[in-house]
């Protein structure tokens, strides 16, 4: 193993999130992807003290080819934004095949260490309550319709009625339950933890208190997955600016540090195929991230873990070692430790769960909020310094380490 | 092992595109067997099949018949109406016994015939096949 992550250069350190923008956030706004873009875009340059001549990159998740399985999945992809806005680019890119959807972060962060740009607009976009609002959440390749043949690995589960991340994921939880002896209050102290702070978020969509007895008395979705154990389609748009470090002197806003980034990926990058499914694949992410910082756990204070589902962000916080394997029930119990004025104040806005699915880019900017002091009536006490977020968590996954101020 | 083909549980089902790669795991069925590629050089199995052994490269596979029993890995039983209102089906991850638990040979699948109440992890199970089209896919019932 001798010449991995450890030995590196920590080149991400050279790169600082300048500027953040978000799009209105609801449910079904009937507004165009386009349009939560670009709003997105121009805040978060506006925020960055820059102007679109000073933008020459750009970068997204998941790209634009990804609508056909899922409706309202995918943004406009690099090249639509560009030609929209006009920008002329030094460096420009656009995929999913990557650590989850903070990837277009760290591959912004890699093009301006290296030199192959100086302010990188990134942006991730999602308008699945309008483009599948009507029907309400639907499950892939049109599971009603009897639509398309389906190749590569989803041919593997969809014809097995297994359309839905949230049937892939219950399985996973399935086996934390049977090994470690987890429960279903293990995973609401999770939903009621991010509905309490969405309460404080008035962007977030669901805010009406939710106790331990409504999440139990929740409908089932996918055993022993219930509705408040999955995340909630929204339109919106997320934007940074990350710029080199050189600029940090110069943001109105305070510079958010790129501490250290986990982009490893062992075993199989798969739904239903990793050996043991009680782990997230973020463990050798999150591994790697922490061998490429000397902040500790204990650094750290706040936790804005994807949660797309519940069990994600479960087994994000034993992956990133707030607990061990296993011992999640134990470290969850009565909510107390990822409370707002707990240990690791968890999922701030509300999360997916609760303040809607802005798939991943939702927790980097609350990240940022809460290390610029922004966060208003669910702002972490004692000027929060350190913030750990995590994407993605079923067959990839990817983290940073986030700083109020250059790292 | 008896594979013998019964009524389908689903009124519709996302279908498998079926090529050279995957022919034999989707249609063996149709003899009421179950395949997965294997290793001719090393004995290992490869699922999904790429035609290449993961173990040691060799490009020696061949779908090969398997018993068609294993234990159950994992489970979910759906509530969700995506195909409309068909009542609870039960999503299985088989662990086939021709697997290793460092190593496990596994497939997504269904559990039919058992009540989604008494579905438990290692409960044993065996295959049986329902036509859809062209392909036979691989179900499974509780071996009692
Ligand atoms: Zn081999």
């Amino acid at each position: 193993m001798t010449g991995r992550a450890e030995h590196r250069r920590r080149s991400e350190r050279d790169a600082v999130i300048s500027g953040i923008g978000q799009s209105e956030v609801g449910r079904r706004l009937g507004r165009t992807a386009m349009s939560l873009t670009v709003e997105a875009c121009l805040a978060a340059a506006a925020d960055a003290g820059l102007t679109l001549n000073d933008i020459d990159g750009l970068s997204t998740y998941p790209g634009g080819v990804m609508d056909g399985l899922n409706p309202g999945f995918g943004g406009p992809g690099t090249d639509a934004v560009q030609d929209t806005l006009r920008l002329d680019l030094n460096w420009h890119s656009g995929g999913h095949e990557g650590p989850a959807q903070i990837q277009a972060v760290i591959n912004a962060a890699m093009a301006v260490t290296t030199g192959l740009a100086r302010h990188v607009l990134v942006y991730r976009t999602v308008w699945e309550s309008t483009a599948q609002g009507s029907g309400g959440r639907q499950g892939m390749g049109g599971a009603g319709g009897g639509r398309a043949r389906m190749a590569g690995s989803l041919q593997y589960l969809l014809p097995f009625g297994a359309v839905s991340a949230a049937n892939w994921l219950a399985m996973n939880a399935q086996r934390h339950f049977h090994t470690y002896g987890t429960t279903r209050e293990t995973l609401g102290e999770i939903a009621v933890n991010n509905r309490r702070n969405a309460g404080l978020n008035p962007k977030a969509i669901f805010r009406d208190p939710m106790s331990m007895d409504d999440y139990l008395a929740a409908r089932m979705i996918s055993t022993p997955l219930c509705l408040f154990d999955c995340d909630v389609p929204v339109d919106g748009s997320t934007a940074f600016i990350v710029s080199h470090r050189d600029y940090a002197p110069d943001v109105p806003n305070t510079a958010v540090g790129i501490n250290a980034v986990g982009t490893a990926l062992h075993g199989r990058p798969s739904w239903d195929q990793r050996p043991d499914m009680e782990e997230s694949p973020l463990r050798a992410a999150a591994d790697a991230m922490w061998a490429r910082t000397e902040l500790t756990r204990a650094d750290v204070d706040t936790a804005q873990l994807y949660d797309g589902f519940s069990i994600i962000t479960l087994m994000a916080i034993e992956a990133l070692g707030f607990c061990a394997i296993g011992e999640a029930k134990n470290y969850l119990e009565g909510g107390h430790r990822i409370s707002l004025d707990g240990e690791l104040p968890l999922n701030t806005a509300g999360g997916q769960l609760s303040a809607g699915r802005l798939h991943g880019f939702g927790l980097l900017h609350e990240a940022c909020v809460q290390l610029r002091g922004q966060g208003g009536e669910r702002q972490v006490s004692g000027e929060p310094e350190v913030a750990v977020v995590a994407n993605g968590g079923g067959p990839i996954a990817g983290t940073m380490l986030v700083t109020r101020g250059v790292s | 092992m008896e594979g013998h083909v019964m009524e389908d549980i689903f009124p519709v089902r996302v279908l498998p595109t079926v090529d050279r790669q995957n022919r034999r795991f989707w249609t063996s069925g149709e003899e009421g067997r179950l395949c997965i590629e294997r290793c001719t050089d090393c004995g290992a199995w490869i699922h999904p099949p790429t035609g290449i052994c993961s173990s040691c490269h060799s490009s020696s596979v061949e779908p090969t018949v398997v018993s068609g029993r294993g234990t159950i890995y994992s489970f979910t039983v759906n509530h969700q109406p995506w195909f409309g209102d068909i009542g609870p089906y039960c999503v299985v991850l088989v662990d086939l016994e021709e697997g290793s638990a460092a190593q496990p040979l596994r497939i997504t699948s269904n559990l039919v015939g058992t009540d989604p109440d008494d579905v438990a992890i290692g409960m044993p199970v065996e295959v049986f096949f329902v036509r859809c089209d062209d392909v036979w896919l691989p179900q499974f019932r509780e071996i009692r």
